[in-house]
């Protein structure tokens, strides 16, 4: 007889999904790329917050989960806006080239 | 036995899901294949959440996240086209994967060690899935909604309604930052940067 599956692999799971996220942020060069490695990492906490929330049978977990997901809707709506007008201006560019402010 | 066969079978595929599309989005060179592969993270998860019986959490998942947002991605990847192939071998500075690689492999396992040292030593209230699970338990499949409305629009409804502000907030702010505006078309480019910046304040 196998054991059941623990809360804590699931946790284990979201820590290298968070992993892989947060060293894509810092690997790839592409906005866009970088902006779906921002993803990652709050995909990868909500399944931390789903996992405990199994665990210790708290629904507030999961109502922490549905909150993550507007704001990461509305985050995504803005930076993909500010992405576009970016790359409007300079067409093709990387984290590098927007060391600067000024457009 | 056979159920807890079901369960391993579930998770390891929805993980390799997860993981997989995951390591695709950071290595994949064309940004729309990175995109396919955020997908495939966002399926995996949602499989994941229906296994802990968070079964409204998963349709939102595959609704919002990979119905909505990837969605959004590859409007954005094909509008500005910049679906060509990038060069990845290009490294701006030189230590910088290594160092990437090495803070990734750190973290992983710091949070690694921590759930582990936390899973052994200490004893959590309520037994797994003791408040939630009920779904199983009555045979009502609705239950996981209900609870969530309850405590959704019970304890936390006014943080429910500044969403909604939220989400207008960002619609307006997008437009304002992304749309072109009449007056400047038919000046310099310096006027009409000017004119955007102006308006977004």
């Amino acid at each position: 007889m196998i054991a059941a599956i623990e809360p804590s692999w699931y946790l284990i799971l979201a820590a290298l999904l968070f992993s892989i996220g947060a060293s894509g942020l810092l690997i790839r060069r592409n906005p866009l790329i970088m902006f779906m490695c921002i993803e990652l990492m709050l995909n990868a906490a909500n399944l931390t917050f789903v996992a405990l929330a199994t665990k210790l049978g708290d629904i507030n977990g999961q109502t922490a989960v549905f909150f993550v997901m507007v704001v990461a809707a509305a985050e995504v709506v803005v930076g993909l806006g500010i992405i576009v007008s970016i790359l409007r201006r300079k067409p093709g560019a990387t984290a590098d080239d927007l060391a600067e402010l000024k457009g | 036995m056979d159920t807890t066969f079901l369960e391993y079978l579930v998770f390891f595929a929805a993980a390799a899901m997860v993981l997989g599309g995951a390591i695709g989005v950071i290595t994949l060179k064309n940004p729309v294949h990175a995109a396919l592969g955020l997908v495939m993270t966002l399926f995996g998860i949602a499989v994941q959440f229906v296994a802990q019986e968070a079964h409204f959490l998963a349709a939102v998942q595959v609704i919002v996240y990979a119905g909505a947002i990837v969605v959004l991605f590859l409007f954005v990847i094909m509008l500005l086209g910049v679906d060509n192939a990038m060069d990845l071998s290009i490294e701006p500075i030189k230590v910088q994967r290594p160092l990437a690689a090495i803070m990734g492999l750190g973290l992983a396992s710091l949070i690694t060690a921590a759930v582990i040292k936390a899973d052994s030593s200490t004893v959590l209230p309520g037994a797994v899935g003791d408040g939630i699970d009920v779904a199983t338990e009555t045979g009502d499949h609705d239950s996981n909604i209900k609870q969530l409305a309850e405590n959704l629009y019970g304890d936390h409804v006014f943080a429910f309604q500044l969403t909604s502000v939220l989400l207008v907030v960002a619609v307006a702010g997008t437009v304002v930052l992304t749309r072109k505006w009449p007056k400047a078309d038919a000046e310099d480019a310096d006027a009409s940067s000017s004119t955007t910046s102006g308006a977004a304040k």
